[in-house]
């Protein structure tokens, strides 16, 4: 899915560093050779003795090759699809021939050249078929689509928020004009954020910068109610992530936890970064009004497809109550 | 033109300045005085016993008590103001107002919308039954009662059952009993999810349930006996009602 980030146009080898893509040709090829095993084998309770026959061969190949592509992806990346994809075949066949050849100085399989190409032929139609695979799939989720459900799927801000903010905004008019002056500014910063191109990552500085907007437009209206603790580790503010990734949670904590409160309640962000993720938590009491209804979970479920459309199955968000907090866990893989 | 006494009711204080700068503009057209602002329905209840007015401005969504439940109670007080609802966005509650012509203002508010409303306000029959409780299918979150003259509000989770007698429904807390002029049926309906009946007359608090004890007495109607925490009494539970609990007791065993 990187190509909906920085390549709307033209084709592009998959990312062989991302997660989902790693499991995906893990996944095709075990399966493309228990189909092989299906075939060799003469009776039904051969077939898994087979499998296991192949897989002694086919799993150090099947991982050496994810090496080597991982290793070599920017360089594939920058040649043009044809030649990268042919790039791949030849690598893989050479692999395949060199592996061939070590199982014969190891002694357990026979030498020759007939038998080195089988080996090369046989690697290279399982790379061609998965990169026909991922082609398939890059034309199903082409970024026209993905772009359109990009675009549907980013939170729109509750109008609830919006026409209680105007209303606050308007009782600022007479008594403190220049108060309100800012919060105009603020919403209109919120609004031009939320109608921004959704494709391109944006520094987490600026999305962490438009959540204290959202959040000083709503201490406007809610004064001493609305408590915010912010946590971030020694974080790299030119760290990318989603846009509108985080706002819409704050939006739904507000909403949730903190206007239905009794006492003035406290929203807790942290930020820290381990190795190479990002980790985002956010936490509000439970609301006198229980755990979040169904608005909450299409919330939750949006940002889940977001981040599924952005980073494949490298991210993921986790939400649950525990001692009368409602906590939001995000994982994100750190992208300059 | 006669004055018309107000209480504005919003939890956001530049929601309740708004308003009253509304009502500043149209002093000319329609005096008003606003007798008091709250900030939750349970506040304005206590304002309203102590200061009585023509019309309540009313917000929907607000902390400890929202808009729908204080209109629930209003009607309870001798002298209950009209009800004007105001609220920012709520599909739900427009619609259930509009389908019982029940009086409400979106925010933000027009000043000849609100001049509208206030010009009607005397005339506005209190918002039906029914429909408020549509809007609130979850149950109040107090019963109200009144005691020489007072109105009484009793936090439900701090009942513990809920007894028929002749006339009137008893509500027992850990302190002690109020009279409620609701039926145990009704009773039963709205706070479905935490009380079960144990006899044809008597609600008890699932949460509040300790254990059963056999009675002793060889009654016709009543066999096992429901222990309460909090409270000596033990209620009888009916022979027709003792399977359902019995299950529901098993629940909480397990």
């Amino acid at each position: 899915m990187a190509s909906i980030r920085q390549n709307p146009v033209g084709r592009r080898l998959p990312d062989f560093r991302n997660l989902g893509v790693m499991l995906r040709l893990l996944l095709g090829v075990n399966l493309l050779a228990l189909a092989a095993a299906l075939v060799q084998a003469t009776q039904l309770a051969a077939w898994p003795a087979r499998y296991v026959e192949f897989a002694a061969w086919v799993e150090p190949l099947l991982l050496a090759g994810l090496l080597l592509l991982a290793a070599l992806r920017d360089l594939l990346w920058r040649l043009p699809y044809r030649v990268a994809a042919a790039a791949v075949l030849v690598l893989v066949a050479l692999l395949a021939a060199l592996l061939q050849d070590f199982w014969r100085f190891m002694g357990f399989a026979d030498g020759g050249w007939a038998a080195i190409a089988r080996a090369a032929l046989l690697a290279m139609g399982c790379a061609g078929v998965m990169l026909a695979y991922f082609r398939l799939r890059a034309d199903a989720l082409s970024p026209a689509v993905a772009e359109a459900r990009l675009q549907a799927l980013t939170a729109r801000i509750r109008p609830h928020f919006l026409f209680n903010s105007l209303n606050a905004v308007l009782s600022l008019i007479r008594a403190e004009p220049r108060r309100a002056e800012r919060a105009l500014e603020e919403l209109a910063d919120l609004f031009r954020a939320s109608m921004r191109d959704h494709r391109d990552l944006v520094p987490l500085a600026d999305e962490i910068a438009l959540c204290r907007q959202y959040l000083d437009l709503e201490k406007l209206r809610l004064g001493d109610r609305l408590q915010v603790e912010w946590t971030i580790d020694d974080l790299p503010g030119e760290l990318r992530v989603p846009p509108l990734l985080l706002q819409p949670l704050l939006e739904n904590a507000v909403y949730h936890g903190v206007e239905p409160a009794a006492a003035p309640a406290a929203i807790r962000i942290r930020f820290a970064r381990r190795g190479d993720e990002l980790s985002i938590e956010l936490s509000n009491p439970v609301g006198a009004g229980g755990v979040p209804g169904a608005g909450n979970r299409m919330a939750l479920a949006n940002i889940r497809e977001r981040l599924a459309l952005y980073y494949d199955l490298e991210a993921r968000l986790e939400a649950r109550e525990e001692n009368g907090s409602y906590v939001v866990h995000m994982v994100l893989p750190c992208r300059n | 033109m006669q004055e018309l006494s107000v209480l504005i009711v919003d939890d956001e204080a530049p929601a309740r300045v708004r308003l009253r700068e509304l009502l500043g503009d149209l002093a000319d057209e329609q005096p008003t005085r606003v007798v008091g602002e709250a900030g939750d329905g349970l506040a304005a209840l206590d304002l309203l016993e102590r200061a009585p007015a023509d019309v309540a401005l009313v917000d929907i969504r607000m902390p400890k008590m929202d808009g729908v439940e204080l209109a629930q109670h209003l009607a309870r007080l001798p002298r209950p103001p009209a009800l004007i609802f105001t609220t920012a966005y709520d599909v739900y509650a427009v619609r259930a107002f509009e389908l019982h012509a029940v009086d409400y203002l979106l925010k933000p508010v027009r000043a000849a919308r609100l001049a509208a409303a206030l010009a009607r306000a005397k005339a506005l029959r209190p918002p039906p039954a029914e429909a408020l409780q549509a809007l609130r299918p979850e149950g109040r979150s107090h019963l109200s009662c009144h005691e020489r003259g007072r109105l009484l509000l009793v936090p439900i989770d701090e009942v513990l059952y809920l007894r028929a007698d002749l006339k009137y429904v008893t509500a027992r807390t850990r302190e002690r009993e109020y009279l409620l002029d609701e039926s145990l049926t009704q009773l039963e309906q709205e706070f479905a999810q935490r009380f079960i009946r144990l006899h044809r007359s008597v609600l008890a608090a699932k949460e509040a349930i300790i254990g059963f004890a056999r009675d002793g007495a060889e009654d016709a109607d009543a066999h096992w006996l429901a222990l309460l925490r909090d409270v000596p009494e033990q209620l009888p539970v009916s022979r027709r009602q003792w399977p359902v609990v019995k299950s529901y007791a098993r629940q909480l065993s397990t």
